[in-house]
């Protein structure tokens, strides 16, 4: 296991690219969550709603972002963690995440991350502290 | 429209973190590290237990805000916040509850957009906060005006 003590400003984490969405991505997410909005699951709901097709949960993919920091749950934990919603995630698309060290203040690790499709675009950015003990 | 909203909060709930809830969570997230299921490396970990993915709140009941209305289409979730004193363990009990935080309207792409902000805690049985979450709805004016019929 790697550490993030070792890490400098300005390196990344190691990149974790997605298998393409799947229906069954997003049904499951849809049990595990709660979250039983349509239009993430069924295609008439989405074009209902003005959708080319069903979108990933916003929250499918934050909680796919969150997993570039769990390997290190003995040295930390995610203090903070802020997204904006950037852009929408649809069936098939090829999502890659990243997490870049910005600050280090004390025993907080302040990282940009962010998740972008195949066409390099962000469809989620934001922050996350990694409080250390 | 939903200005006199700002300040209501719900009643808590009492949530379970379940062992099995989070180990469907950790799938359904693709992170299926065995922190959050296998006993044993919960038990040798610090924690002395499994614990839970970051965003698993999302999970939790928190309650009902009296008078809040919000349809259950045509939302779009904008931003969201966690913040963590420590990370929640599998097995604990965590009182939930939401409250309005702010609510405004922004000039943008889609007309006049309505932002609420829900803010929502949850604590231990002592009442300690253990971690708290914003969400940013973004409400846009077509689905506003079907509200008010």
């Amino acid at each position: 296991m790697s550490t993030l003590t070792q890490l400098q400003i300005g390196e990344s984490l190691p990149e974790v690219q997605l298998e393409p969405v799947s229906r069954m991505d997003l049904i499951k997410y849809s049990g595990a969550s709660g979250d039983f909005n349509p239009i993430h699951t069924i295609d008439d709901e989405a074009k209902k709603a003005g959708l080319p097709g069903i979108i990933a949960h916003g929250m499918w993919t934050m909680g796919n972002l969150a997993k570039l920091f769990t390997e290190y749950y003995e040295e930390g934990f995610v203090q903070d963690y802020s997204i904006r919603f950037k852009g929408m995630v649809f069936l098939n698309d090829v999502v890659t995440l990243k997490a870049t060290l910005k600050e280090l203040q004390d025993q907080n690790l302040r990282f940009i991350v962010e998740a972008v499709n195949q066409q390099g675009n962000e469809v989620l950015k934001g922050e996350v502290v990694y409080h250390q003990y | 429209m939903f200005n006199d909203q700002i300040g209501k909060q719900s009643t808590k709930v009492k949530n379970a973190v379940e062992r099995g809830a989070v180990k469907k969570f950790a799938e359904a997230i693709g992170d299926l590290h065995p922190i959050y299921f296998d006993e044993d490396t919960g038990r040798l970990s610090r924690y002395k237990n499994n614990i839970a993915p970051p965003t698993f709140p999302r999970v939790f009941d928190y309650g009902v805000i009296a008078g809040l209305n919000l349809p259950n289409k045509g939302l779009i979730h904008g931003e969201q916040t966690f913040h963590y004193k420590r990370p929640l363990v599998v097995g604990e009990d965590v009182y939930c509850y939401s409250k309005v935080k702010n609510y405004f309207e922004k000039k943008g792409n889609f007309g006049q957009m309505g932002f609420l902000v829900l803010e929502s805690f949850g604590e231990d049985e002592a009442g300690n906060v253990i971690f708290s979450s914003t969400s940013t709805i973004v409400i846009s004016e077509a689905v506003r005006k079907v509200l008010v019929k």
